[in-house]
């Protein structure tokens, strides 16, 4: 089980592909998610933004966010990659990654980690606009509607 | 006891500082805190509250050497 808050760009396919040969589990399912910075924005154009986050806390939360899965579904091992500083449309923001037997235990412990992510991990978005206003985003879309 | 307060993302920048260091004696909720620190502004009705990096509600006591963040709701991902 892994966590990495990066400042640089990463590419979350390159992660994965690494984290699998180091860690060799004995996995038959993975699922993916992989959020990645639009460059609109209620009704906006957005040309950067800045992600700060409350550095301790949000690993202890991640780390909870995992354990919690690995009571609810058979996980073997998760990786969870999240941008922090400045970003850049069509960069990665955030790779949540879940490797367990079956499908069914892969798909639903990735959906679970990644909207407690959403609820829960100390993040925040500052937008600026092509405009050059910057505005924080105020709250994160519901992710089952 | 002495409380490390700390503020994160927009309400950082509304109060113009990222941490307090608050000193007092007897019990004391999250709530009474808030006024303590910031007397001038009223608690905003979506703000989080973390004791020690775990979520607590407005009644939490703190303790000597807790460190509190108040912050507006996530958006990360």
């Amino acid at each position: 089980m892994t966590i990495i808050i990066c400042t640089e760009s990463f590419d979350p396919w390159q992660e994965i592909q690494q984290y699998q040969q180091l860690t060799k589990t004995k996995y038959g399912a993975t699922s993916i998610f992989i959020g990645t910075m639009r460059d609109f924005n209620d009704g906006d154009e957005v040309k950067a933004m800045t992600l700060e986050y409350y550095q301790g806390m949000t690993e202890k939360q991640l780390e909870a966010i995992i354990a919690e899965a690995k009571q609810q579904w058979a996980v073997l091992d998760a990786l969870i990659v999240h941008r922090v500083g400045e970003i850049l449309p069509n960069q990665a923001i955030v790779l949540v990654s879940v490797w367990t037997m079956h499908r069914g235990d892969a798909f639903d412990a990735c959906r679970y980690m990644m909207e407690a992510l959403k609820s829960h991990a100390p993040f925040w978005k500052k937008e600026l606009l092509s405009t050059d206003k910057q505005r924080w985003v105020l709250h994160n879309t519901d992710g089952y509607k | 006891m002495s409380i490390k307060v700390r503020y994160f993302a927009s309400l950082k920048e509304s109060l113009g500082r990222a941490e307090d260091d608050f000193a007092h004696t007897g019990l004391l909720s999250i709530r009474e805190l808030w006024q303590c620190v910031n007397a001038a502004t009223p608690l905003p009705n979506n703000i989080l509250v973390a004791v020690n990096m775990d979520y607590v509600d407005l009644n939490y006591l703190v303790k000597d050497g807790d460190e509190v963040a108040f912050f507006p709701p996530v958006t990360g991902g």
